[in-house]
């Protein structure tokens, strides 16, 4: 499979995910500088985390109006699989291809650490290896992950199984203290209403490999290939 | 003459919080100036001050560009409010 990875200038994780689809999963990694517009030939795309544009403004604030967003935004408007991670989660919410945005941690730290997250639907192209409530154990890294929205989008986001992670403890409870950042209902990650967009705070690339001592993010990775190897065995929905 | 017809316009921005959002930085400078004594100082709220000049010398369409500059970019309204002043 062609994995699109966009490099916006303050990307720092980009790397990462390349090693990880390339050297770890075998698929082919593209990078596609920010300026880009056009993802023509890739079947899946990645945005990395880091501190794009510096976090000026707001993070993600600015990056969301580099070229390639707009044909992210066709990407995902023709279905294509898009996953934001970290900084990444963040330009999705400021270009509104995911409800809601992100405040500062109530600590006011940057975190850098260790978490829990539940998988709290298993049936998304980004966890299907997951089982139902898995608690997955993914590393955070950010300052502004303090997920926000209003009542009535979360509501309809529960009813839409759009909340994909939370925050837990490691036998998966979810209370308080098992949230690191203030985040409303223990948000760790959601997806969009038709379910091919997701964002997610915690850092799957960071640990998607033996060696690292935890591959828990691996999960995600084999979830979009088998999504991606299941799209291309079914033909296109005539008039898409 | 500042600010009058024929001159260029300055805005004046103002990006803040709306009420009810949770402001962690707002919190901890209440603190520390509890801390320094200022117990009669609640509710802190921190904001971002934004100055810029505009090459419109109509301040009518200066607002209308100021209005969508913020809406667009310089606030994120779901969890931002502003308000401005054209000088």
């Amino acid at each position: 499979m062609n994995i699109g990875v966009v490099v916006f200038p303050g990307s720092n994780c980009d790397h990462d995910c390349v090693h990880i689809l390339s050297d770890v999963l075998g698929q082919k990694a593209i990078e596609v500088w920010h300026k880009e517009t056009s993802l023509s030939g890739v079947d899946a795309v990645i945005l990395p985390g880091g501190f794009s544009y510096g976090d000026y403004l707001r993070t993600g604030a600015i990056a969301r109006f580099s070229p390639v967003m707009a044909a992210i935004k066709q990407f995902s408007a023709e279905g294509g699989m898009v996953l934001g991670i970290c900084n990444g989660f963040q330009i999705l919410l400021e270009a509104g291809l995911l409800p809601g945005a992100m405040l500062r941690n109530t600590s006011l730290h940057f975190i850098c650490k260790d978490v829990y997250v539940r998988v709290e639907n298993a049936a998304t192209p980004f966890t299907g290896r997951c089982e139902p409530w898995q608690v997955l154990k993914l590393p955070i890294a950010h300052a502004d992950g303090n997920y926000y929205t209003d009542e009535v989008t979360l509501s309809q986001m529960k009813a839409n199984a759009q909340v994909v992670f939370r925050y837990c403890t490691p036998e998966g409870k979810i209370m308080p203290e098992a949230n690191p950042n203030g985040s409303l209902d223990n948000i760790a990650g959601i997806r969009n209403a038709a379910g091919n967009v997701l964002g997610m705070m915690p850092h799957p690339e960071r640990c998607a490999e033996d060696v690292l001592g935890n591959d828990d993010g691996r999960l995600i990775f084999l979830s979009m290939l088998d999504a991606l190897k299941k799209a291309v065995l079914q033909p296109k929905t005539v008039g898409v | 003459m500042v600010g009058g017809w024929g001159e260029k316009v300055k805005a004046k921005i103002h990006v803040t919080l709306k009420p009810g959002i949770l402001d962690p930085q707002g919190k901890a400078i209440e603190q520390a100036l509890a801390t320094l004594g200022y117990s009669s100082a609640s509710n802190v709220r921190m904001g971002k001050y934004l100055e810029l000049d505009l090459n419109e010398k109509d301040k009518v369409k200066a607002e209308v560009e100021v209005k969508a500059m913020c809406e667009k970019l310089l606030a994120n309204t779901i969890i931002e409010e502003y308000r401005y002043e054209l000088v």
